[in-house]
């Protein structure tokens, strides 16, 4: 520490920044980005986040499989992704900088916590000599910072205890970050007294952060900070939203456009549970959630409460999607309005909970027995997961029918700020109940037909329990068309096969048609869906800002397809399909359309960045040599 | 009530269904005592719902004139749970089987009795698959021989009683299928019991397992084998009540006479007791024991196990919305968007 008090120079004035804090998972690294995350929303700076944890909850301390990250990128205009490469890097032990090193952009500023480059920590990660002392950092701007020693030193005056003072460390982290990147501290002050009370551990958190920001102010380890203008956003109410939060939002406020209550079946699952969570802190909203016994139980208790009238729904991530997929069959089969929420997440069977995939396309699709199609819908940013989910509310409820929600583990744990919508201009999705006998018998006596269809949406009636006169039984055995009444004939069957099935196709006129993002005439166009959005979106600008022509559709709806879609996809010469899977949207395009899409794969658990989408574009176009990944089929990657 | 609630007749509980069950089927004898005493219940059919698994009991739904759902093999209490907590308003009964309700839907069976869902579950107990024609059931005695055990089976036999009372059941009861008077007066009970009751119901599949249960319920054996539990009487059975319970110092039931040890010594029924030992013990004394499979029979009790009043779910969540609401209001979407923070750009 310096005594000096004067001034450095002025905080030199950044378009964007990509800052990423790695630490133990005990560390408070997920706290600490959240906390910078807010402080720069609160700024006004456009951001995006990518939080990147294991699914231990705490792996052995110091080792890289227990190394916890938080990137975000801070802009001071439109940005979609939390950056390809961090330009900072905050490593608070030789594990996190092992792990996350690689990820840093050459020359780049790497703050070290040095405290912890000691022999024990080095020696836990397999370092044989110490990175900050062998020269191997040589091409990054690297700054050691003793956290540990400064906050213990900063927090024991207040009577916290050796042991305990360094656990505030995070905090002083924070506080030099936020100096660093000229981030207001009134709203991390708020939040610490909020979060922690007016106790100890309130007053050591406030002093390890305010020590942080001003051991950046005071000391010469840095010769200016920086500063992120706030992004010319459209005018408006801003909060920062993660994908998860808004699509419990929207699950509430589904139930409230459609005057129905909510009732959540729910087993605890990752990436899943915040919804839950969430869910169940809104009762005043009239929302029931119940914490099943299994997964089978969430579904079948939205099933039943579905029956009874209720917006019945049941999350869960792709284990549970195998578990429920048989009282998802017996919901089509009673034709009742129900939703399906699957946050995915790296697999098969365990697979990586905590990391992000999109490889459940096939298993909402086909992932039942016989001919049982539903709608799918997929949600592509954090903030339209709340639009997503009111999307999948009404189709359900008007055509009477299960539906499947896709979000992942990318958008359901990332966050962006969103302009909030104006409520009284969402959409009314409510759908009376039957009240009125149907159908009158040969005999001339009015009757309930419980499958007496709609002629225009084919969606069967919705009599509930409590509706005099309507009493009928229904169940998984064939049903006689109209009637109802168990029916095993051969006409039969076909029959019902059939309008279960035009019943989801038919959805198409009642979605809206595709539409093509950027240039028209190019040689190429992306096709996308899901949380592909956002690097879709900064390679297809960066790309036309190099005068390189591509073309872009993404998709909110994956079953029915948008009708016009494939007449679109025939216009352009090449299509590739980027997914976080094998190729699953890729071959169902091909085979609906016999078009030659082309996958573009990535399964490690990380969505895309935008540079390799570029590289696969610049491969398409025939730019470049060959350093794109390959593109294929979709047989093989 | 009784002004809303016009008076029923068993033709207002009959479906225009036709039945399908296997002439001779003990089943009939289970619809018929539901259709005889839905009437006197005060209750109107659309305000009653009937919940199915898979099997051939599960096929009772179709069979009244109520609302009902025929789920899936094992489902039907997660299916009920959701009614049930979605409308408490509703009557919801759930019929399930002992492969049903025991096997494939263990889990689900034992959750609604523990949450305490208000549901009246009728698990009919045949000892075996009847639909899938004939295999052995998880209440099928040790050595039974069927399609799949041909050398005889080798699984050790739940006891649905003991399941239930272990699953934290509020209600628990036993009749059987050869008296319509006994059934009738055991789902009155378990109807008016608010939360879950569970009734096992010995039913015999005249075709797949004849007279599983003839050796306690034939009109020749009752008067022996089957002790009638009344709340606050002597355990005694048996002609002219010459046979009684006690319970030794050991803490077992022992079946005793009567003459020999006098009418005080005989353990009195208390079924709305706390604690669910005496229940626990009473379910034990049965035929479907394991340690009475090979040697023989034992007397059965039968009625009202255990009755006691415990807050049910529905009702509890009802309670936290109300709670909720009066705390904080009504919900309005708006402040929920904003309940995070928020920020305003110009």
């Amino acid at each position: 520490m310096t005594d000096t008090v004067e001034r450095k120079p002025a905080a030199e004035t950044i378009t964007r920044v990509v800052v990423r804090f790695a630490g133990d998972s005990g560390d408070g690294m997920q706290l600490t980005g959240d906390r910078f995350t807010s402080s720069s929303a609160i700024f006004g700076n456009d951001l995006s986040t990518f939080p990147d944890f294991p699914a231990e909850i705490r792996a052995p301390a110091g080792t890289v499989n227990g190394v916890s990250s938080f990137q975000v990128q801070i802009s001071d205009h439109d940005i979609t992704t939390p950056g390809d490469a961090p330009g900072v890097l905050i490593a608070m032990n030789p594990a996190a900088l092992m792990a996350d090193i690689g990820r840093l952009e050459q020359g780049g500023l790497l703050i070290v916590n040095r405290d912890s480059f000691v022999q024990r920590d080095l020696d836990k990660v397999g370092y044989l000599t110490n990175p900050l002392e062998d020269g191997s950092l040589s091409n990054y701007r690297v700054v050691e910072v003793p956290m540990t020693s400064l906050t213990i030193q900063a927090t024991v005056p207040l009577g916290v205890k050796n042991r305990d003072a360094e656990r505030s460390k995070n905090f002083f982290a924070l506080g030099l970050i936020s100096w660093l990147f000229s981030r207001p501290r009134e709203p991390t002050w708020e939040w610490i007294a909020t979060k922690f009370g007016d106790g100890l551990i309130c007053a050591a958190n406030t002093a390890a952060f305010n020590a942080g920001y001003h051991f950046g102010e005071t000391t010469e380890l840095f010769d200016h900070a920086y500063q992120v203008e706030p992004a010319k956003m459209r005018a408006g109410e801003y909060t920062n939203i993660s994908g998860n939060i808004a699509l419990a939002w929207g699950l509430v406020a589904a139930g409230q456009l459609a005057k129905l209550p909510v009732f959540l079946g729910s087993y605890p699952i990752t990436p899943a549970s915040d919804i839950l969570h969430e869910l169940s802190k809104n009762k005043h909203f009239g929302v029931r959630t119940v914490q099943a016994e299994d997964e089978i139980a969430a579904a079948g208790m939205a099933l039943g409460a579905a029956f009874a009238g209720h917006l019945g729904m049941t999350t869960t991530s792709g284990p549970g999607v195998a578990l429920k997929s048989e009282t998802i069959s017996l919901a089509i089969s009673l034709e009742l309005p129900m939703l399906l929420i699957d946050i995915q997440r790296g697999g098969p069977s365990t697979g990586l909970p905590t990391k992000t995939e999109a490889a459940d396309l096939n298993i909402a699709m086909y992932g039942r027995h016989a001919e049982a199609p539903l709608p799918i819908v997929a949600a592509y940013s954090p903030s339209h997961c709340f639009h997503a989910a009111i999307e999948a509310a009404r189709i359900a409820l008007k055509y009477r029918t299960p539906v499947i929600l896709l979000s992942d583990g990318y958008i359901a744990n990332g966050s962006e700020p969103w302009l909030l919508p104006d409520v009284e201009s969402l959409p009314d999705i409510s759908v009376p109940f039957t009240t009125e006998l149907n159908h009158t018998a040969p005999d001339g006596t009015a009757e309930f037909w419980p499958y007496q269809r709609d002629p225009e949406t084919l969606a069967r009636p919705w009599a509930i329990p409590g509706t005099p006169d309507l009493m009928h039984r229904i169940g998984g055995l064939e049903k006689r068309d109209g009637s109802g009444d168990i029916d095993y004939t051969a006409e039969n069957h076909e029959r019902m096969v059939h309008l279960r099935a035009a019943k989801i196709a038919g959805i198409a006129k009642d979605i809206p048609p595709v539409e093509v993002v950027g240039d028209a005439d190019a040689d190429v166009c992306f096709l996308g869906w899901g949380s592909t959005w956002a690097a879709i979106d900064a390679a297809v600008q960066r790309s036309r800002r190099r005068g390189v022509k591509v073309a872009w559709v993404h998709l909110t709806h994956l079953n029915p397809l948008p009708s016009n879609l494939g007449e679109v996809l025939r216009a352009f010469p090449k299509v590739l399909v980027p997914e976080l899977n094998l190729g699953q949207l890729c071959r169902i395009v091909r085979a609906e359309f016999l078009i030659d899409a082309q996958s573009i794969s990535k399964v490690q658990g990380l969505p895309f960045t935008a540079r390799e989408l570029e590289d696969a574009l610049d491969a398409a176009v025939g730019i470049g040599l060959g350093s794109a990944p390959t593109t294929s089929n979709g047989a093989t990657s | 009530m009784t002004d809303t609630v016009s008076l029923t007749t068993k033709k207002d509980w009959t479906s225009d269904q036709e039945v399908r069950w296997c002439p001779g089927c003990g089943d009939y004898g289970i619809l018929l005592a539901v259709q005889t005493l839905m009437p006197e219940l005060g209750i109107r059919p659309e305000n009653t719902v009937f919940v199915s698994g898979i099997g051939c009991s599960s096929r009772f739904p179709y069979y009244m004139n109520t609302y009902g759902i025929h789920g899936i093999h094992g489902r039907a209490p997660a299916i009920a749970t959701g009614i049930a907590v979605a409308r408490p308003d509703l009557d919801v009964w759930v019929i399930t089987g002992d492969g049903d309700g025991l096997s494939i839907g263990g889990n689900h069976l034992i959750h609604a009795l523990r949450r305490n869902v208000n549901l009246t579950i009728l698990l009919f107990n045949n000892r075996i698959y009847g639909l899938t024609k004939g295999q052995y059931s998880p209440t099928s005695e040790l050595g039974k021989i069927t399609k799949s055990t041909p050398m005889g089976s080798i699984d050790h036999p739940f006891n649905p009683l003991a399941v239930a009372l272990g699953a934290e059941a509020s209600f628990v009861a036993r009749t059987h299928d050869l008296d319509r008077k006994h059934m009738m007066d055991t789902f009155r009970a378990a109807h008016a019991h608010r939360g879950a009751s569970f009734v096992e119901i010995l039913q015999n599949c005249n075709v797949f397992n004849d007279d599983a249960f003839a050796p306690v319920t034939a009109r020749k054996s009752r008067a022996e084998m089957m002790i009638d539990l009344h709340h606050g009487e002597p355990i005694r059975f048996g002609q002219d009540g010459h046979a009684g319970v006690v319970m030794g110092s050991d803490g077992r039931l022992r079946i005793v006479e009567v003459a020999e040890v006098g009418i005080d010594a005989l353990l009195v029924h208390d079924a709305y007791r706390d604690d669910a030992s005496l229940a626990f013990a009473l379910a034990r004394l049965s035929t479907q024991q394991a340690e009475y499979c090979s040697d023989g029979w034992s007397p059965t009790p039968f009625g009202v196990f255990r009755s006691v009043e415990r807050a049910d779910y529905g009702s509890m969540v009802g309670a936290q919305l109300a709670d909720a609401s009066s705390k904080r209001g009504p919900g309005d979407l708006r402040a929920l968007l904003q309940s995070a923070g928020t920020w305003q750009v110009s």
